[in-house]
């Protein structure tokens, strides 16, 4: 009862505090709340999640030194229930934390919910915002309004065999009509391999065809569209990777294909290494950049990420502008990479990663080169969830329907589901 | 002596309350919020409060009607739940009868194959299943001599093998039922039947089944309701509804399009209609029983 009264009396003083003070047009998160206390952080539970929290940990401990009398109370959500844990956030302001991470997929149902807060002040202030990457911010800005600091990126690019390629003569694609030819020379050759691993349900996969074409979700049916999604398509054949064995494929299955041998090539994330390293594959692979349409162009990938929000409710605006720019910064994002293999969002941050790191640098050159993400758009959900594009993909993989066929039923779907 | 005969007839009503309230609370609230729901725009947005919940009217059922997969997906449901009902139903009542004619240890060792097909969770069952038919390591594909070959990417094959499995998790609770049923039958009648001269086959369908029909009645219902409502095994299975949705049943179709995109209400209408049709299906099951001389 008296907690209750307490986090009450809290919340009126920071209605109190922050609505009469502010200049802003809208009450922004940056003003008010208390400058001392508990600071609630959540941030994603992971499988190895000791590293990460030892960086949590440094910078909170860097934190509570340059504000006195608070203190960090960081909790780990589990990734699976994050949608519960938002949800009973967004719907009870006492309970609710001051900092979150999230997924960035998931911005455009919390938005919808009206549970995180602008952050276009903050990061405006922030001297570190002006490195953060335009892509980066776009996939954290919902219908015009910045609701996150993207923290991390991920990327696929594409691995490749060095043993294999050397043995055939041949080298890595330079363009994607390369990385076809390479794809049928390799099978050609090696019948028991599969050129390039693909799958009917990894749209990650499929998506930088389409985009290196000049295509895009919103308009799959377009001829840009078509042109990808034909070249995606014609991968999923006996001249490379049969439909028998890939026309079912998710993502998670080509790497099991790439790392254990059977495939020479693959389009793999960062995120991928260690499964890699951890098969027959490892030590005999190296990565370049997804080519696109022509050489030394890379072909459009999709920027996969967490992004750091406040919570509207937050009862501690100020301090948590503090600790998200902090944690956000580039010392903690190479801290991050150094513990986790996160790719960092910030440049200077990401120069400093491949400075350390070679392997990173096909993907901070992806990355540098323009990513591309989902519509942010609540139907999106539902598009995912109805499996839209892999359905799309794999009727035209297994014969059933025409790229034009496919493309316009998919078109219909999709326009539907996005909020006009 | 009113007084005592009014409370005779109200009796009734009092035993029965317990029953009433079980059902109602269990039953139909969640029937009435399901009916409830489907009639409104309930999306996660409307759950978070982030947008205030709308009447939409009849509109969840109309985009539902008017959907040309939704007709589709029925359709292969009917027919799949059809070929399964009638796959469990000769199993069962097969291996029912085998039950009565072997001696006590292969009946034992019988049952008891029977008990742990039908103790095993259906998702254990099913990814079992799958790795004994994988495409390149499965023991069967290696046994049969086809490795590589994909029993997921026709549509028939691929329905065949989940039949099978929903077969292989639901004959038991049939031939259990049925075998209690035959145990029951009077052995005069049979002996009556035989000093009449009538055959295995002859006693079976009209001496064995006439008596058995209200056991038959419960396992036909039983079998079509789960058969129909059939989720884990095709979930599992087939990946979420197969090669470009070709194994999609209504209960995947409903999870896909209403629960996974977090679309409530449209997931509440699929899950009336789906009701409806269960209901319509046992009436004229029970329907066709009465009206061939069986009170059940």
């Amino acid at each position: 009862m008296r907690l209750r009264l307490a986090a009450a009396a809290a919340l009126a003083l920071t209605i109190t505090a922050c609505a009469p003070s502010t200049s802003a047009p809208a009450p922004g998160a940056t003003d008010g709340g208390p400058r001392t206390g508990a600071l609630k952080v959540w941030l994603f539970d992971e499988p190895n999640r000791a590293p990460k929290e030892a960086v949590v940990k440094e910078a909170v401990t860097e934190f509570t030194a340059a504000h006195p009398d608070t203190t960090v109370d960081v909790q780990y959500i589990a990734v699976d229930t994050r949608s519960e844990r938002f949800k009973g956030a967004f719907n009870d302001p006492a309970s609710a934390p001051d900092v979150v991470e999230y997924g960035n997929t998931d911005l455009p149902e919390y938005a919808t919910a009206g549970g995180l807060a602008d952050l276009g002040a903050v990061v405006g202030n922030w001297p570190e915002g002006a490195d953060l990457a335009a892509d980066a911010k776009a996939s954290a800005t919902y219908r015009g309004t910045l609701l996150g600091v993207p923290w991390y990126l991920g990327v696929r690019a594409l691995y490749y065999r060095t043993d294999v390629l050397a043995e055939l003569g041949l080298k890595p694609p330079a363009t994607l009509a390369e990385l076809t030819s390479t794809a049928r020379a390799v099978r050609a050759a090696k019948p028991d391999m599969f050129g390039v691993a693909v799958g009917g349900k990894y749209t990650f996969g499929a998506l930088p065809f389409v985009w290196a074409n000049g295509g895009d979700i919103t308009s799959i049916d377009s001829a840009p569209s078509r042109a990808g999604l034909t070249a995606y398509t014609a991968l999923i054949a006996e001249d490379n990777c049969p439909p028998q064995n890939c026309a079912d494929l998710t993502g998670g299955k080509t790497v099991e294909l790439f790392a254990s041998g059977k495939a020479a090539m693959g389009i793999l994330g960062n995120f991928n290494r260690a499964a890699v390293d951890a098969g027959a594959a490892k030590g005999r692979y190296a990565v370049v950049p997804l080519p696109g349409l022509t050489a030394g162009s890379i072909a459009p990938a999709f920027a996969g990420g967490n992004n750091l929000g406040i919570m509207k409710n937050a009862q501690r605006p100020a301090l948590a502008a503090d600790f998200l720019t902090l944690l956000a910064s580039r010392k903690y994002q190479a801290r991050m990479y150094d513990a986790m293999g996160n790719l960092p969002t910030l440049k200077p941050a990401s120069a400093e990663v491949v400075a350390k790191d070679p392997f990173v640098k096909p993907f901070v050159d992806t990355i540098g080169a323009g990513t591309r993400f989902v519509p942010l758009d609540p139907g999106w959900g539902k598009i995912d969830a109805s499996a839209v594009l892999p359905t799309m993909i794999e009727k035209v993989a297994t014969g059933k329907a025409t790229v034009d066929e496919a493309t316009t039923e998919a078109a219909k779907l999709i326009d539907e589901a996005l909020t006009p | 002596m009113s007084r005592a005969r009014r409370a005779s007839t109200r009796a009734p009503l009092w035993l029965l309350l317990p029953a009433a309230v079980v059902l109602g609370g269990l039953f139909l609230y969640p029937m009435y919020q399901l009916g409830l729901l489907s009639v409104l725009d309930f999306t996660q947005a409307q759950v978070s409060g982030g947008q205030p919940t709308r009447f939409v009217g009849a509109e969840n059922y109309t985009r539902l009607l008017g959907d040309s997969r939704f007709w589709e997906v029925l359709l292969s449901t009917v027919l799949f739940a059809a070929a399964c009902v009638l796959a469990t139903l000769a199993v069962g009542a097969g291996l029912a009868v085998l039950l009565t004619r072997v001696s006590r240890i292969p009946r034992l060792l019988l049952s008891l194959a029977a008990m742990a097909a039908w103790a095993v969770p259906a998702v254990s069952g099913s990814t079992t299943w799958m790795f004994l038919f994988d495409t390149d390591l499965g023991f069967v594909n290696q046994l049969l001599g086809i490795e590589g070959f994909n029993w997921m990417y026709d549509r028939y094959t691929a329905f065949g093998l989940v039949g099978a499995v929903v077969v292989w998790a639901s004959f038991p609770f049939v031939m259990v039922t049925l075998y209690a049923g035959i145990e029951a039958v009077p052995k005069s009648v049979l002996e009556a039947a035989a000093l009449d001269g009538a055959g295995a086959w002859r006693s079976f369908w009209q001496i064995m089944v006439p008596i058995l029909r209200p056991v038959l009645a419960i396992v036909v219902i039983q079998s079509v309701i789960w058969d129909f409502k059939v989720f884990t095994q095709i979930y599992i299975m087939t990946r979420g509804g197969g090669l470009a949705g070709q194994n999609l049943t209504l209960n995947v179709y409903a999870y896909q399009q209403a629960f996974a995109s977090s679309e409530y209400g449209r997931g509440a209408a699929i899950g009336v209609v789906m009701t409806l049709i269960l209901l319509a299906v046992t009436l004229v099951y029970l329907r066709a029983l009465r009206r061939s001389g069986e009170q059940l």
